[in-house]
């Protein structure tokens, strides 16, 4: 009895010290003095303040724009990869696998250092052969980094789904004359759907609230929501930036939440 | 007989350096029942899928129809598969699975809907159309994977242990089955098993492999009365391999008794391997066989008993509709043509190469 008392009260501890920063924040948020140290009541005027303001409108929909694409872009190539990596043998796939673990294993500013370096370099080469006055920083060269951070997530979301899949379907798919494009759209793609889908959520959800690799390769005004928040914040507190980062909070948790979601347990048929 | 259909002409495949198949010559008639036999890693399923397309041979060729189809993709075959793990697809209802490759041959409905109702009355599952494969048991998968092939009217159906995975019963039943539906068809079926039993019940022509070469091919009789090496004698059936020596036509020595054979042109003092099968051993009164022992195991086992019997230091597996106790004195004798008598291979390596030329 006590025993049990004691493990919720510790499970619930843990979770306040969890979500308490949040919970501030949310909080916060909601309320009408522009001071945190009083409670004014509750308030929508910073969400309200938050959609007339255009800079912000903008970092929104760079945002958008820049998760949508290189989700997308990344779960095409994660899934060619994927297929590439599952028809190996077993010493090149675990070599290969492990090349993909790696970045995902490496600190983020020092991904997003590199790829700022990479983008200088390439310019430089660019401009030495007279094609570019070198790269400029912004939309373009965000979503080569979104895209690149991406992948490797991307593949290990589709890799176990690609392994349980029964190779006979596919041959029998070919057996009655179907050519290996069809084949694997009409037979290996639906088996796979839910790891294809499950990875690209989370890419968005990374590429969403990305900050330090965005950080780096971003050029001067061009800003995503988490480079906005960070430059509000630094000239001085905000209560919109509370709500901002109240919203992207939500949407994160709402779409991890998809991505985890059970999968739909196997029921009892009921005898009609 | 018919023509020759299938033509495979010195395959030779090999698998990160390891040789499954060694120049594997066999050609497949018309309208024949195949049997690719042997145990497992022995090569017979590497060549059904050499037949069917989804692997190429190192060497050789593979004839169809005067063809050659070696490098043809399993798409443009003229022959389809049933597959070990039934590979249904598990999102399409069993008409859809039914239908999926006539709708690939761009057939019209009508024609489609008369296909799968035509398929699914062949292999007994009328009314199954808008069933999920998932909701249908193992054996009745397999039913479907088949009349999902033969809708596409193969000039084979390729057949790769479709039935390893149901329980003994149902097996039994689906065997019967497959007969009926060749009959039915009349088409040629090559089938890949490692049950003997199996192969026996329904084969036209037994292929026994082992060790990436062909053993013996012959009807089911012929693999089971004349085995021609020690290896199809010992992976046919149970049997008694005993070392012997051919004293003169028509008369053997084993462990130092003689017995009449029917076996002829061996030469004289030969040492040769000898095959009793347990079902061909008379047990009698000592005095009246040809060698004497002592039960000394009995089981058994509904249709017959099993014993052993120790005489002249060989346990003898023994068949009988007769029980005799363990400790019972009997002598042992064999009629003539029960005794088949094989040369004895030369060096090791020829234990597993192809005998009879």
């Amino acid at each position: 009895m006590i025993r049990n008392f004691l493990k919720r009260l510790y499970l619930v501890f843990i979770f306040i010290l969890l979500y308490a920063p949040i919970l501030t924040l949310i909080v916060l948020s909601f309320n009408s003095s522009r001071t945190r140290a009083k409670w004014g009541g509750f308030s929508l005027k910073w969400y309200s303040e938050l959609f007339q303001n255009e800079q912000i409108l903008q970092a929104l929909y760079n945002t958008l724009v820049i998760a949508l694409l290189s989700s997308l872009i990344a779960t095409i190539i994660g899934l060619m990869a994927a297929i590439a990596l599952n028809s190996m043998n077993y010493r090149m796939r675990t070599f290969w696998m492990s090349m993909v673990d790696i970045p995902m294993l490496n600190a983020e500013i020092v991904t997003g250092i590199s790829l700022m370096m990479l983008f200088v370099a390439v310019g430089n080469l660019l401009s030495f052969a007279g094609i570019a006055e070198g790269i400029t920083f912004g939309f373009w060269t965000i979503l080569i980094g979104h895209i690149t951070f991406n992948l490797p997530y991307v593949v290990l979301s589709i890799m176990p789904k690609l392994k349980q899949i029964n190779i006979s379907t596919y041959e029998a798919a070919l057996d009655i004359g179907a050519s290996p494009l069809y084949a694997f759209y009409k037979v290996v793609l639906p088996d796979i759907m839910p790891g294809v889908f499950s990875g690209f959520l989370l890419a968005f959800t990374l590429s969403l609230d990305d900050f330090v690799i965005t950080h780096f390769v971003k050029g001067p005004g061009f800003d995503t929501l988490s480079t906005k928040i960070y430059t509000e914040v630094k000239k001085g507190i905000k209560p919109e930036m509370y709500a901002l980062s109240t919203l992207m909070f939500v949407s994160v948790l709402v779409l991890l939440m998809i991505v985890n979601r059970k999968p739909k347990e196997q029921k009892n048929a009921v005898r009609r | 007989m018919s023509n020759k259909l299938i033509d495979l002409v010195n395959i030779t495949k090999s698998f990160d350096g390891e040789v499954v198949l060694d120049d594997l010559n066999l050609y497949i008639r018309e309208n024949e029942f195949l049997t690719l036999l042997g145990p497992s890693g022995c090569g017979k399923t590497t060549t059904l899928r050499i037949l069917g397309g989804f692997e190429n041979p190192d060497k050789g060729k593979v004839i169809f129809n005067g063809e050659d189809i070696t490098h043809l993709p399993p798409n443009k075959r003229q022959l389809n598969t049933v597959f070990q793990k039934y590979a249904l697809f598990t999102h399409m209802s069993i008409a859809e699975n039914i239908a999926f490759g006539l709708k690939l041959k761009k057939k019209s409905k009508s024609y489609i809907d008369d296909k799968i109702k035509y398929a699914l009355k062949l292999v007994n599952l009328e009314g199954y159309e808008n069933r999920r494969p998932d909701s249908l048991s193992g054996g009745q998968q397999q039913r479907i994977a088949i009349a999902r092939a033969i809708v596409n009217e193969p000039k084979v159906l390729l057949l790769d242990e479709p039935l390893g995975a149901l329980d003994l019963k149902l097996r039994q039943d689906m065997q019967y089955e497959l007969i009926r539906l060749k009959n039915e068809l009349g088409i040629t079926f090559i089938y890949v098993t490692h049950d003997q039993e199996e192969a026996l019940t329904m084969s036209d022509t037994i292929v026994v492999m082992n060790q990436g070469y062909i053993q013996q091919i012959g009807t089911p009789e012929d693999i089971y009365n004349e085995p021609q090496n020690a290896f199809v004698a010992d992976f046919i059936g149970d049997s008694n391999i005993l070392h012997g020596t051919m004293i003169e036509d028509r008369l053997v020595e084993i462990l130092g008794a003689k017995f009449q054979c029917v076996d002829e042109g061996f030469g004289r003092n030969k040492p040769v391997d000898v095959v009793i099968r347990p079902e061909d051993i008379d047990l009698l009164t000592p005095e009246k066989g040809t060698i004497q022992g002592v039960v000394t195991h009995l089981i058994f086992k509904g249709v017959h008993y099993e014993m052993e019997v120790m005489a002249n230091g060989f346990e003898w597996l023994v068949h009988s509709t007769d029980m005799f106790p363990v400790g019972t004195k009997v002598g042992i004798h064999v009629d003539p043509f029960d005794i088949q008598i094989m040369n004895k291979p030369e060096s090791e390596d020829e234990e597993a190469v192809a005998v009879g030329e």
